[in-house]
């Protein structure tokens, strides 16, 4: 052949070329080729996000059923004989929920169209404005194994449940019914035996258990996924989520087999005593199932949907708001104002019309751009009252208590709920709560849990305003230390919740808050109420401390005294031991009254203004290196006769995880007599019998 | 080799003796126990007093010539996180003596630290974490009770040497000092009247010198036989056992002390010890110090005067020379125009002079010729 025979191509097309080439994407192609924007860039981020969607809906569904949530996560490894090298492998993951279930004829809006739900339209404090929904979940789920999703929901507990097999169809953004069947296999009796751990769990303590579930649904997709813990894994998620949402219960059955990793793992959830009297209120694992139970037997407050308000609009929102009202109402500007936003009054409306050069009756229609641009300028300077907040519900300071006191092993718990503010027309509220000592690691960074809208945020963490908050915030005032710009070093663990109708994101991602004064300071406000809780405490368990110090070191001495004396003089030691201990007591007792923490003289001990009662739990006996009584081994002395009886401790509340009742600190130990009389013969029956 | 002979006259007065000092010491700790028991039953405070023993509260009385003690007590309750301890130990101690006294038997320092060092009942703490704990209470009680350590049946190592024409008593043996060799008789740590009778004694003075180097040489060249004295050393710094036995010989015996010491402010420091007695020690001076000890030499002036080699100076160095300006300041060398100029002297010479160098004149010369010239001549200060 020869090049110069042919007739040369033209290099490039031409515009008819290209535009014959063109075509409508759908978007559920769009999304297929762009996985990284739903959260499926990777094997274990896939992993994560579909039970996360799955999760957040059942968690939706259930509160909007009225029902106290109940979700099972169950994740099976398909090829558990994979080479060792293999990274990734074939995940079963199985969400079920005792929720209200799934009308037949939703199954395939729900599970099988992206961009179908009821909640991005609405301006609600609400889960999935996070999502893209468990459709992409399920996409990716076929893409990567050609395998369809299987529902089984049973939304009237007398009737049967459905069995729906699906597979997205990308080009017509359709979902496909493979099989569909009624059955009464929910929740699916497979499940209760897929692991070791999960048939244990069945037998003992009830796993899935038909009459729990009366109705709900579960969704199983199949997918390429890689299991790992640690941060941003699947455990962590719904250890957070636990937190977060004290009112639900969750078991997790792990697959068999993690992957393999050369990085630590740190284990995020203690292991707990796999009997039911500890189990009771505390994370425990069983068999390797972890199970996270209810802190509170309330459902959180039902949320209202609002109005935007004028500050939170944006000029193109603005203009399609009127063009849609001009389609459906018809009315006047005048009206549209006080249908359309919140807080805005006739008056208010009235003069706003004034303000651009309309009158009331101008119709919506007859707005010119130009108008609208004038009306949207003037939203911002018009003095407006601030949203309503009864969109939000909080988690509430008694139920982040039960979440963390749930999750997290410390021996001090604050929590603290702001009023609702605003940022940009939207209401927003924060909460904090902090753990602090136990069995937290004291060497390290403290660890920053954050959620928006309760749920959980495992990425870009120093991106997020929360994040920032927390290192702003100056936590040596409180006690602790803290290195330049960056969050505390200790045994702290601390929580942000961010509630908003819209969180703001700092990218498509959604892992991170971006910054807004309003919300920053909010956070730090939090915190600093969380801290000055913490401050109190730390103050008075150095006090306490100091207190058994100083009583310790007499009380050492006494008996060894009293033996001398004894033998050289030969008088009974008991009398003896007895008034020096009451002395002891008396002397550090007294000290106590008189000086305050740093020594100087005082009258008397006053209340700590801050010392309100609430958001505070203390677990008693978890202080490390703080005992209550002095030490005694068994034979302490060799006196006449010899008992090892320990000195009763002080008496103080015992704070009962499951009543969840706040209490105030202790006060510092009382068994020393401040009045003269009946507190001295109380002393000495508390003396050991060691004679 | 002394002959093994129990006075049998002696025995009893000494064991009545004994006995009589042991009975007055145990009460003393019995009253002091018995104080705090009824304090403490009282509901007061237990606490001890203890006379401070520290340089403020030492007084130089002029007219006995010795350091005394001041009345500033310490008080040492127990209800102090800063003396809490001190308080058990001092009991502890206190109980271990009346123990040992009981017996009939003494111990060491150190024996008295392990009989009261154990671990707190009930803790990880030691009642006692070491022997440098111990020993500061042992002196705490001491002067709180007014008895001397070996009063209390504590003994220290034995440090000394003595030789001469005197025969003693020691706990019932018969120690003829001029019978005993090349080595001596060693000066025990407890020299009291029940322990040590003096039953002989012809020497007219006792020659004590610093070193045990020296006193062999002495004792080898056989001064104390020619000049007819009693010599002794102490091993530097003398110790308590060896000043007890000097005072007593001085006081009981009216011998004359005369010391050859080195030619420095160290040897100055021992002279005055002996002289006046030790702040550490003050309240012990009326039973320790010996006010008309004599100091022989090594003199400023004898470089001169006895035509000594260069080879014999070592210079001073900067310590010497301030410890010779404290020394200088004591209160009872202040006034002391002879010591003035001693000292003075040792500071214009700028080099200090040990006994031993002497040997550069002769080997002898320090036992022939040196001392027996001073002694002689009456060429001492004071």
């Amino acid at each position: 052949m020869s090049s110069a025979a042919k007739e040369v191509k033209r290099r490039g097309s031409n515009a008819e070329e290209m535009g014959a080439r063109q075509r409508d994407i759908s978007v559920s192609e769009f999304f297929a080729k762009n996985r990284h924007l739903l959260g499926f860039d990777n094997p274990r981020k896939a992993l994560l996000t579909t039970v996360k969607e799955a999760v957040d809906n059942s968690l939706d569904a259930c509160e909007e059923g009225g029902i106290l949530p109940e979700i099972a996560v169950v994740i099976e490894d398909l090829q558990p004989d994979r080479a060792a090298t293999v990274k990734s492998s074939r995940y079963r993951v199985t969400i079920v929920d005792n929720g209200p279930g799934i009308v037949r004829k939703q199954v395939e809006n729900i599970f099988g169209r992206l961009l179908y739900g009821s909640k991005f339209h609405r301006l609600k404090m609400s889960r999935g404005q996070q999502g893209i929904g468990i459709s992409a979940a399920g996409m990716y789920g076929l893409i990567t194994t050609g395998r369809p999703m299987t529902i089984v929901t049973r939304p009237k507990a007398t009737a049967k449940a459905h069995r729906i097999e699906l597979a997205m169809n990308t080009k017509t953004n359709r979902a496909e019914v493979i099989t569909d069947d009624e059955t009464n296999d929910f929740p699916p009796e497979r499940l209760r035996a897929v692991t070791l751990g999960a048939r244990a769990l069945a037998s003992e303590k009830g796993f899935l258990d038909a009459i729990e579930f009366p109705t709900g649904t579960s969704v199983s997709i199949e997918l390429e996924g890689r299991y790992q813990r640690g941060r941003g894994s699947v455990d962590e998620f719904l250890e957070l989520t636990a937190i977060a949402n004290p009112h639900a219960k969750f078991v997790f059955v792990p697959p068999s087999r993690e992957s393999a990793t050369e990085e630590d793992d740190v284990p995020l959830v203690t292991q707990g005593a796999a009997s039911a009297a500890s189990s009771a209120k505390r994370t425990s694992e069983t068999h390797g199932v972890l199970i996270y139970p209810r802190g509170v037997e309330e459902l959180p407050r039902e949320t209202q949907e609002i109005q935007p308000h004028p500050k939170g609009i944006e000029l193109g929102i603005l203009l399609q708001m009127i063009k849609d009202y001009e389609a459906t109402e018809k009315g006047s500007l005048y009206s549209f104002l006080q249908e359309r936003f919140c807080r805005v009054s006739p008056t208010t409306a009235a003069a706003m019309c004034k303000k651009i050069g309309v009158t009331t009756r101008t119709r919506a229609a007859d707005i010119e751009p130009s108008v609208a641009e004038k009306l949207f300028k003037e939203f911002e300077v018009t003095k407006l009252a601030p949203p309503p907040t009864d969109c939000l519900a909080p988690i509430g300071v008694r139920q982040m208590l039960a979440g963390m006191l749930k999750g997290v092993r410390a021996e001090f718990y604050a929590a603290s709920s702001r009023e609702a503010a605003v940022y940009r027309g939207r209401p927003f509220q924060i909460e904090a709560a902090i753990a602090f000592g136990g069995d937290l690691p004291c060497e390290e960074s403290a660890r920053v849990i954050r959620f928006a809208n309760r749920v959980p945020l495992l990425f870009q963490q120093s991106a997020c305003s929360s994040f920032k908050a927390i290192a702003e915030t100056a936590w040596k005032n409180y006690g602790l230390q803290q290195p330049r710009g960056n969050v505390p070093t200790g045994p702290l663990v601390v929580m942000i919740h961010m509630a908003s109708v819209w969180v703001p994101f700092t990218s498509e991602s959604k892992e991170a808050i971006a910054d807004y004064d309003e919300i920053r300071k909010e956070m730090k406000l939090a915190l600093m109420e969380c801290g000055r809780k913490l401050g109190t405490y730390l103050r008075k368990r150095m006090k306490m401390k100091r207190e058994n110090d100083r009583r310790d070191v007499f009380e050492r001495y006494i008996g060894e005294i009293a033996k001398a004396l004894h033998q050289i003089t030969g008088h009974s030691p008991k009398p003896i031991y007895d008034s020096l201990l009451i002395q002891a007591r008396t002397k550090t007792a007294i000290a106590d009254v008189e000086l305050d923490e740093d020594g100087k003289v005082r009258k008397a001990i006053a209340p700590d203004p801050d010392d309100d009662d609430d958001g505070v739990i203390i677990i008693e006996g978890a202080i490390p290196n703080l005992p209550t009584q002095p030490v005694r081994t068994s034979a302490p002395m060799e006196f006449e006769e010899v008992a090892s009886t320990k000195k009763p401790a002080a008496p103080r509340k015992k704070s009962a995880p499951d009543a969840v009742n706040t209490k105030s600190a202790p006060k510092p130990k009382t068994d020393a007599p401040r009045t003269s009389a009946k507190p001295q013969k109380r002393s000495v029956a508390d003396t050991p019998s060691l004679f | 080799m002394a002959k093994k002979n129990t006075t049998t006259d002696s025995t009893p007065s000494i064991s009545t003796r004994l006995k009589e000092r042991d009975a007055r010491t145990s009460k003393k700790i019995l009253d002091l126990a018995e104080e705090m028991v009824k304090r403490i039953l009282g509901g007061d405070d237990p606490i001890i007093q203890i006379p401070t023993r520290a340089k403020s509260n030492t007084l130089w009385n002029k007219k006995r010539g010795i350091l005394e003690m001041g009345s500033a007590t310490a008080a040492r309750p127990l209800f102090d996180l800063k003396t809490a301890k001190q308080f058990m130990q001092t009991m502890l101690h206190s109980n271990t003596i009346s123990e040992l006294i009981a017996a009939g038997k003494t111990s060491s320092l150190r024996g008295v630290f392990y009989k009261a060092k154990h671990t707190v009942a009930g803790t990880r703490e030691n009642t006692f974490d070491g022997q440098d704990e111990s020993d500061p209470i042992l002196e705490d009680l001491e002067v709180a009770l007014g008895a001397l350590r070996e009063e209390l049946h504590v003994f220290a190592e034995n440090r000394g040497s003595m030789v001469g024409n005197i025969t003693i008593v020691d706990r019932g043996d018969e120690i003829n000092c001029r019978k005993m060799g090349s080595g001596g008789y060693a000066l025990p740590s407890i020299v009291e009247p029940d322990i040590i009778q003096f039953k002989k004694c012809e020497a007219k003075f006792i020659l004590h010198v610093e070193k045990g180097t020296v006193w062999n040489r002495f004792n080898e060249d056989r001064f104390w036989e020619k000049h007819n004295c009693i010599l002794t050393h102490g091993a530097g710094q003398p110790p308590r056992g060896c000043r007890r036995l000097l005072q007593r010989m001085t006081e009981e015996l009216k011998l004359p002390l005369i010391c050859v010491l080195d030619c420095d402010p160290w040897g100055h420091y021992i002279y005055s010890v002996i002289k006046q007695g030790s702040i550490s020690l003050a309240f012990e001076s009326s039973r320790l110090a010996i006010p008309q000890a004599k100091f022989l030499g090594i003199r400023a002036k004898d470089f001169r005067e006895c035509s000594l080699d260069d080879a014999v100076k070592i210079d001073l160095t900067e310590n010497d020379i301030k410890r010779a300006g404290e020394i200088a300041a004591y209160p009872w060398f202040e006034h002391h125009k002879g010591w003035q100029r001693e000292i003075g002297g040792l500071l214009k010479n700028g080099f200090k002079m040990e006994v031993e160098s002497l040997i550069t004149k002769d080997i002898s010369y320090v036992t022939d010729t040196y001392v027996p010239e001073r002694l002689k001549a009456r060429d001492w200060i004071d």
